[in-house]
């Protein structure tokens, strides 16, 4: 098992524990509950209760070969429903359980951040990509007769794309370990904040927030330790830029969070690693234990005294809303993952109540960027006000799915085009919990700047582009019954909301809605938005809305416009359906 | 002395200790801040239910995790909010279970309260009837999960004297529930175990043998509002003058006569009401066919079969106004106990396998005269459009006269607290 920092109680330690057993075992038993309880002197359902939240925990056996299918809706448009068919029949599993012998468990699972080789499955944590029903039958044959999957089993690309404007890449440019770090001996952690200031460097987990103001906020914080925490939990549908930065430059990560550790005195680094990237894990565990013997982590980093940082990585373990960055501090104390109310924020109160920086993996490896450029080299790129370049990961229907790198400024039509977009109509940005934009909005420019009158598209780190063949319906149900499921379920608004949300997408799929079910659905994702506690029920029905308003035309053609005002849509065959089959 | 500072809820005034929890700064003043989850003594505050959702210095945020500062301004009672925080509680009823008149908790609990407080007749979410387990599994304590709406009380406050946790949520998602430590539960006193009853602010927690000690109907939610000005009033609205001769039609759905039954409650004011209508089709009257168009159409029970669908399709084009009464009729009522079971499994232990059935009895029932069974019961505005709503098990005679004189005359009517009940 992993070490904890000495500063870490034990109970951080329980979801690598959990790990433990469900690798080795491949599931969690009723005594390894009871011991674990024992362990940590607390009761047993709460250990219960933290292994029911995430699930990639299980507590029936699993398989010898656990099996996740990617249910997201790109992978549902490239062939999802063949996969699954191909490996019911070649294991003998049924979706979301186990084959007679044990031997395959087949279950779906949110999307693993491969949305550019969709469909894509992860077996034993490894994945394997860009499937059809001839591969799946070799891989179970494979499986069957006792070949090794680590001789399978190849790392997909990295997919990072060369565009026109690659001559000005930022963060895939060349990189020599150290570079960054070692420009510290030059600076004070002033130096480092204006840096970020003059750069405009702000979230790239979404919600660009200005990166200086929160490590500012946290320096002013007197503590015996502090923590940076890097968000590699990438579990928005469709995203995977942050899969690429950790493939190809893991050590520009590691070197911004010693920038953060040395800008704001923290000694602490961890890497919250998603349970869909174990693949990765090896070599960033690889690049951390040479930047030890680089002199890179550990005591007097680069010879600067008393500046100590050390650096862990602790595993997700399949829950979306641990990328919330409190959930993420509760899942890392090995509680479930439930975000706090906004009682104390991070930087004041964060992991185990010290200070704490929770960054995401693009803006961190930024930073590290910055200190290695200078702020002048840096502004070049992008535009005045919006300096530097984004990583946005392309999926669905375009020829060319991939990470790009554009210098902030470029329209989306440019990015269409860039990625051979085909009869592009519908393209769902930053996700599930982004926006929706027609192709009508084409001309719109990709930046952080929010001019009045003209915001342009702030775009969080993804385009799922759809052509007009694609049923928004479809889409938006997929997105409601994934928040559905990855609500963590303690405030009313997001849990019982998005439930209702579906069931009603679900009427109007089936063609029973009215107008005022639609009017019904806007109003009340506004509820749930004003009421929900974190993000994820705030942005949950925000493409829904926005949908409704952008695709009027679209709608109603789903809508029955023809009916009695004073009926309700209801389907009686259906109603009745179960009662006649006692028809004699 | 404690630091007083100056706070403004809705433009008025209000002079309260610096840093005192905004739901109680509120409640000092006699200003009603509905919460659910909140309890006084756990902090950081649970700000789960999201029901005390204010306006707070231009943002939205429930008022139980606010510590008040001078200067603050609160919007409490603007009309979005309220129908808001109304919102919040009608989701809990959708989500959950609810059949209040079989509650042991009913007259006590915190949601029903809040219901009334707020005025709900009707869910404006169709109900889930998410299949829920009740779990036995301790000696002591049931587990009614049906009726848990989360709140997180008893996972933050009931602990065993060796610090143990013995409620924790499982799963996630609208999968979550609050599973029980069977060997935990034990080491309660039979005090703590009734103190984690009394501390859930619904019927989720029921601690065998002691919960219904004290008589429905004289229970603390029962006769008082919190507000002093709860009274619904319905001002008198614009209809003709006179109380012209109106005609009423009345069906029985799939419900249980008791609304029937509150309808004939009123005692004398009967023989003045007989004065004022006549009753078309009715089982009152027992014509069993419309011989004409009706003013107004009261409807108990849900909709269980296609007949009940014929029934009320035809009542929606007989009656100018429809009204649905009770419980049944509102939202399927204790009818809708069968929503979360397969029709299959429902019909099977009725007409197969059950103690009473025939040695051998090996059919269900199924004949082209017989009406179609469905697969789950309907709220009555499933089907129609209904235009006004009844609550009750059965609703009291007195809040359906008054809102059929106001639906029919225009006449000014006012709902006490006492009247309106789900049980
Ligand atoms: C439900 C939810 C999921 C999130 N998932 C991620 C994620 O996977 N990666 C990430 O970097 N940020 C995620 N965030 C945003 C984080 O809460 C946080 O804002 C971010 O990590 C801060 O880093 P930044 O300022 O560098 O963007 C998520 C937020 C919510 C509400
Ligand atoms: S909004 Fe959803 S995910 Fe966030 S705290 Fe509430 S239930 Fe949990
Ligand atoms: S009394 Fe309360 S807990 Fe019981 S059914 Fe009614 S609302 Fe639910
Ligand atoms: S059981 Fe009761 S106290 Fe516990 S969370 Fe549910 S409603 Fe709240
Ligand atoms: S009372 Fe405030 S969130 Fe529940």
């Amino acid at each position: 098992m992993k070490e904890l920092f000495p500063v870490e109680p034990m109970r951080s330690s329980l979801l690598d524990k959990l790990w433990d057993l469900q690798n080795n075992n491949r599931y969690i038993s009723d005594s390894d509950i009871s011991h674990l309880a024992a362990e940590l002197n607390i009761s047993a359902v709460e250990v219960e209760g933290v292994v029911s939240f995430y699930h990639f925990f299980h507590r029936k056996p699993s398989g010898k070969y656990t099996i996740y299918i990617d249910d997201s809706i790109i992978a549902r448009y490239k062939g999802y429903h063949r996969i699954v068919e191909a490996f019911e029949r070649e294991t003998g599993a049924t979706l979301g359980s186990v084959d007679r012998t044990g031997t395959f468990g087949l279950f779906s699972t949110p999307c693993i951040g491969l949305s550019d080789q969709a469909p894509a499955v992860l077996i034993n944590f490894r994945p394997f990509t860009q499937l059809n029903v001839i591969k799946v039958k070799e891989l179970v044959q494979q499986l069957r007769n006792g070949v090794d999957i680590d001789q399978m089993y190849h790392p997909p690309v990295s997919n990072v794309c060369t565009t026109i404007y690659s001559k000005k890449n930022i963060f895939f440019n060349s990189y020599t370990p150290g570079k960054a770090v070692k420009e510290l001996t030059k600076h004070t952690s002033d130096d480092i904040l204006s840096l970020l200031r003059d750069t405009n460097l702000s979230g790239r987990g979404g919600a660009f927030y200005p990166t200086w103001k929160k490590w500012e906020a946290c320096r002013s914080y007197t503590a015996d330790y502090k923590f940076i925490v890097c968000n590699a939990d990438e579990g928005e549908p469709g995203t995977f830029k942050d899969r690429v930065l950790l493939q190809e430059l893991p050590g520009l990560l590691i070197e911004g969070m010693i920038i953060s550790g040395f800008t704001v005195n923290a000694q602490y680094g961890i890497i919250y690693l998603r349970g869909e990237y174990w693949w990765l894990y090896d070599q960033l565990q690889k690049t951390i234990d040479e930047f030890y013997k680089l002199g890179l982590l550990g005591k007097d980093i680069v010879g600067i005294t008393g500046f100590n940082f050390d650096v862990r990585i602790q595993m997700g373990a399949g829950a979306y809303v641990c990328g919330e960055e409190t959930a993420m501090l509760e899942s890392m104390e090995g509680h479930r993952g439930e975000p706090r109310t906004k009682w104390f924020y991070p930087v004041e109160k964060g992991y185990l109540k010290s200070p704490t920086i929770i960054n995401n993996v693009e803006t961190i490896c930024a930073a590290a960027r910055i200190v290695e450029l200078g702020v002048n080299e840096y502004n070049k790129t992008g535009l005045p006000g919006s300096p530097g370049t984004k990583l946005i990961s392309v999926s669905g229907d375009c020829q060319n799915p991939g990470v790009y790198e554009i210098p902030w400024g470029i329209t989306v039509a440019e990015l269409l085009e860039l990625c051979v977009a085909v009869d592009p109509y519908y393209i769902q940005v930053s996700g599930p919990s982004g926006e929706c934009i027609s192709i009508n909005e084409k001309f719109r420019r990709i930046s952080m700047l929010d001019l009045l009158g003209l915001p342009d598209l702030r775009c969080g780190g993804s385009f799922m582009i759809f052509n007009k063949e694609r049923e928004i319906i479809d889409i938006l149900l997929n997105f409601a019954s994934f928040f559905k499921k990855e609500s963590c379920g303690i405030c009313t608004p997001c849990r019982a909301g998005n439930f209702i949300i579906e069931r009603k997408l679900e009427k109007l799929k089936n063609k029973l809605a009215r107008q005022s079910d639609i009017d019904d659905m806007i109003s009340w994702g506004h509820i749930i938005k004003t009421t929900s506690r974190c993000g994820l029920g705030k942005t949950s029905c925000n493409s829904l809305v926005m949908a409704m308003q952008k695709f009027g035309g679209y709608f109603d053609k789903l809508i029955d416009k023809k009916e009695d005002s004073l009926m309700v849509g209801f389907n009686i065959e259906e109603a009745v359906a179960d009662y006649e089959q006692y028809k004699s | 002395m404690e630091k007083m500072v100056n706070i403004k809820i809705d433009g008025k005034l209000l002079t309260v200790p610096d840093g005192q929890n905004l739901v109680n700064a509120a409640k000092d003043n006699g200003i009603f801040i509905p919460s659910l989850c909140y309890f006084e003594h756990i902090e950081p505050p649970l700000g789960t239910c999201r029901t005390c959702t204010c306006k707070l210095d231009g943002k939205y945020q429930p008022a139980c995790t606010m510590k008040v500062h001078d200067g603050m301004t609160v919007e409490v009672n603007t009309p979005e909010l309220l129908d808001m925080r109304k919102s919040l509680v009608e989701m809990m009823f959708s989500e959950g279970n609810h059949f209040c008149p079989s509650c042991e908790k009913s007259g006590n609990c915190d949601l029903q309260h809040m219901a009334y407080e707020l005025g709900i007749s009707v869910t404006r979410f169709e109900h889930l009837f998410k299949d829920r387990m009740i779990d036995y599994g301790s000696k002591r304590i049931i587990m009614e999960h049906n009726r848990c709406i989360k709140c997180k009380r008893c996972v933050e406050d009931v602990v065993t004297d060796d610090g143990k946790k013995v409620f924790t949520y499982q799963g996630r998602g609208n999968e979550t529930f609050v599973g029980i430590d069977y060997k935990e539960e034990p080491k309660l006193s039979e005090q703590q175990a009734i103190a984690a009853m009394e501390l859930c602010p619904t019927g989720a927690i029921i601690v065998r043998g002691v919960s219904m000690a004290h008589p429905f109907g004289e229970r603390e939610f029962d006769i008082n509002s919190e507000q002093k000005n709860f009274t619904r009033r319905f001002p008198k609205s614009h209809k003709p003058a006179g109380m012209e001769k109106k005609v009423l039609a009345t069906a029985s759905l799939a419900g249980c006569f008791g609304c029937h039954m509150s309808m004939l409650d009123i005692d004398l004011e009967l023989l003045d009401l007989v004065e004022l209508v006549t009753f078309n089709k009715s089982p009152l009257t027992d014509i069993k066919k419309f011989t004409g168009r009706c003013h107004i159409g009261l409807i108990e029970g849900g909709v269980c079969n296609d007949e009940n669908i014929e029934t009320l399709k035809e009542f929606r084009k007989m009656c100018d106004i429809l009204v649905s009464v009770g419980e049944c009729a509102v939202w399927g009522g204790l009818p809708a106990m069968r929503n979360t079971i397969p029709l299959s499994e429902c019909l099977e232990e009725a007409y197969l396998n059950c103690v009473t059935s025939e040695e051998g009895a090996n059919l269900v029932p199924y004949h082209e005269d017989l009406p179609k069974i469905l697969d789950k019961i309907y709220a009555c505005h499933d089907i129609v459009k209904i235009d006004h709503f009844i609550p009750g098990c059965p609703p009291s005679a007195n809040h359906i006269w008054k809102s059929v004189k106001h639906l029919l005359w225009g006449e000014e009517y006012s709902i006490l607290y006492s009247e309106f009940k789900y049980d």
